[in-house]
């Protein structure tokens, strides 16, 4: 068995009084597109904000690279940070940028590139996500699934080793979606990345899973790859996979 | 609606529209003892409709299985609005006065704490990023003293004359009857130097410039952009707030400086036109009766003025709690802080100085 990218163990998430994840622990394996699954509100992005520490996990380790980083310091943790791509599930974009300008901050911060380099890159990274046209405009000038793209090209303006996306296909149409899994196989093929993705697309996953987390209520529900998760005799997941719905 | 052998008779429609006037009607028939609702005549209801027989059934307290006898349109309707077997969320657990003292306390010592921390964190990484640009936009401290500086002036200049021709026209009148003309000179000088250049420029900045930074920071926050440039390891202080103390630092001196000047120029105004002093009389009164300590003092003060409006107004921008609402909550919040602040420090700056 591969050793895990990253590792979560025995992880308690609180907002305030209130415990999102209880004792949760999960392994994210390289070069594998993981699909982090439950139903709404039931603590998918909270898992990823604690694993990036975006919140300080309340309790449990949490191992990126091998490395605890609930404890890191900050530099150490920084460098591990550039080595993550992250959409957020609203896209997240300087809303006082342009698309260019969004997309360049990696790496123009990371990378000591020409400037004609980085354009380079910023156009291919465009390109690949179909929002060529777009490099010019601001983000107030874009639709929802636009913003979601310019996100994503921007999660992997660095070719990071594992890039995190948290609902990339909600709001876009299912042709543009399909396009987007593909996109994500390819970088998953040709760049070696690991991916996690949250998810509700049956099609979608049926399309890249690998391995899929369950979570519900606080809980990991599920854990395994996406076979044993169709043969699973778990009723929630079962009817997940029969009719795509909770 | 009637009454017939102790069962209430609905019929008709059951709408948002006719419930109003059949829970008057109702709440008058209360008396009579109700066993049983036939609904079999009713021809239309909707979700106010059912919430009606809820609250029906709630008050006569009844067994909803057992109590009502619905036609097909009602029984359809009913299961999917009633509100019968929705739980009741728990209410919100009141706080007695000493838990709520305490976490009064608690809080108010972390938000110190915080406060503390912030303010040494924007000191450090604007130290290092005069020496190091890194982790922060090209050129963002030129259009942040554009912003900051080159657009406030108009007003602060504005502001500045008016002031200045206010103050001595208001002693103008006074001095006249003493004979005393000449001493124009010394309050416009001393007033303008000491105090009303740098309080006048803090508490234009404080509303322009506070202001935008609160909310710049909590819609950042608000729409996680924070959380991406951390995600992207970008220190948001370096890259936000950085190049604004930068920018402030540049321009309060010379704004400061804008401003008094212009000040004194409308008491020259005033000196010139109404107490006939000659303008190198005055201006000649006004270099004998500063000193350099006046000067600096001035201008040193209005450097704490601006970095207490940037820490000010960044605090307060990432601390936002809420939405949009929360944006504009802390906004007010982070200008009225920030004038207080100056007045506070421009006070102890009195006393330290001048006591
Ligand atoms: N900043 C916050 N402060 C307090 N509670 C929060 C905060 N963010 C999320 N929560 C709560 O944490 C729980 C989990 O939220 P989270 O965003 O992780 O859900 P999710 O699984 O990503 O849902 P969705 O599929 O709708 O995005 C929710 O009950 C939510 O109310
Ligand atoms: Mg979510």
């Amino acid at each position: 068995m591969k050793e895990p990218i990253i590792s979560v163990k025995n992880l308690v998430a609180k907002y305030g009084d209130e415990t999102i994840l209880n004792d949760i622990s999960v392994d994210i394996f390289p070069q594998e597109i993981t699909v982090i699954l439950g139903g709404s509100g039931c603590g998918k992005t909270t898992l990823i904000k604690n694993i990036l520490k975006l919140y300080q996990p309340f309790s449990g380790s949490v191992k990126i690279f091998n490395k605890e980083v609930t404890s890191i310091e900050e530099q150490e943790f920084d460098k591990i940070l550039s080595k993550i791509g992250m959409l957020f599930q609203n896209g997240a974009l300087l809303n006082s940028l342009s698309v260019f300008d969004n997309v360049a901050i990696p790496l123009e911060q990371h990378t000591d590139l020409s400037k004609n380099v980085i354009e380079k890159m910023i156009k291919v990274k465009l390109d690949l996500v179909n929002l060529s046209h777009a490099i010019k405009m601001v983000p107030a000038e874009l639709s929802g699934g636009m913003k979601k793209r310019v996100a994503l090209a921007r999660a992997i303006a660095l070719d990071p080793d594992i890039l995190i996306c948290d609902e990339p296909s909600a709001g876009l149409d299912p042709l543009t979606s399909a396009s987007l899994d593909e996109l994500i196989l390819k970088l998953k093929d040709l760049l070696n990345m690991s991916i996690v993705i949250v998810t509700h697309e049956l099609a979608s996953i049926h399309r890249i899973a690998d391995r899929i987390i369950f979570l519900d209520n606080g809980k990991v529900l599920f854990s395994g790859t996406l076979n044993e998760a169709k043969h699973t005799e778990i009723p929630e997941i079962k009817t997940f996979f029969e009719v795509g719905k909770f | 609606m009637e009454i017939r052998a102790r069962t209430l008779f609905l019929e008709g429609e059951l709408t948002k529209l006719t419930v109003p006037a059949l829970l008057d009607k109702f709440s008058k028939y209360l008396e009579n003892s109700i066993e049983t609702i036939d609904l079999m005549n009713v021809t239309k209801i909707d979700s106010a409709g059912i919430a009606f027989i809820d609250e029906i059934i709630s008050q006569l307290k009844f067994d909803p299985e057992k109590s009502l006898t619905m036609n097909k349109i009602v029984q359809k309707a009913y299961s999917t609005f009633t509100s019968v077997n929705i739980k009741s969320v728990s209410p919100i657990i009141r706080l007695d006065f000493f838990t709520k003292l305490g976490t009064g306390f608690f809080d108010f010592t972390k938000s110190i704490s915080n406060g503390i921390i912030l303010i040494a964190d924007i000191f450090f990484w604007s130290f290092v990023g005069i020496f190091n640009k890194k982790g922060q936009r090209k050129g963002s401290v030129i259009q942040q003293a554009l912003f900051i500086g080159v657009d406030a002036l108009g007003i602060i200049a504005l502001l500045s004359m008016i002031l200045g021709l206010i103050l001595a026209l208001q002693s103008a009148a006074q001095l006249r009857q003493f004979g005393a003309n000449i001493f124009v000179a010394d309050l416009m000088g001393i007033s303008m130097v000491t105090e009303m250049g740098p309080i006048l420029t803090a508490i234009i900045l404080a509303g322009r410039s506070g202001s935008s930074i609160a909310s710049e920071i909590a819609t950042m926050q608000v729409t996680e952009e924070i959380d991406a440039l951390k995600m992207m390891a970008i220190n948001p202080i370096r890259y936000i707030v950085v190049p604004k103390f930068h920018a402030i630092t540049i321009c309060i001196p010379l704004l400061v400086t804008a401003s008094t000047l212009i000040g004194i120029f409308g008491g020259l105004i005033i000196a010139v036109t109404y107490l006939d002093l000659s303008p190198t009389v005055f201006i000649n009164r006004i270099f004998e009766i500063l000193t350099l300590r006046d000067a600096l003092i001035g201008l040193g003060k209005s450097y704490f003025f601006a970095w207490v409006i940037v820490i000010i107004g960044s605090y307060y921008g990432f601390n936002v709690k809420g939405g949009a609402e929360g944006v504009g909550k802390v906004t007010t919040q982070a200008v009225v802080a920030s004038i207080f602040w100056v007045i506070i420090l421009d006070a102890i700056n009195s006393l330290i100085f001048y006591f």
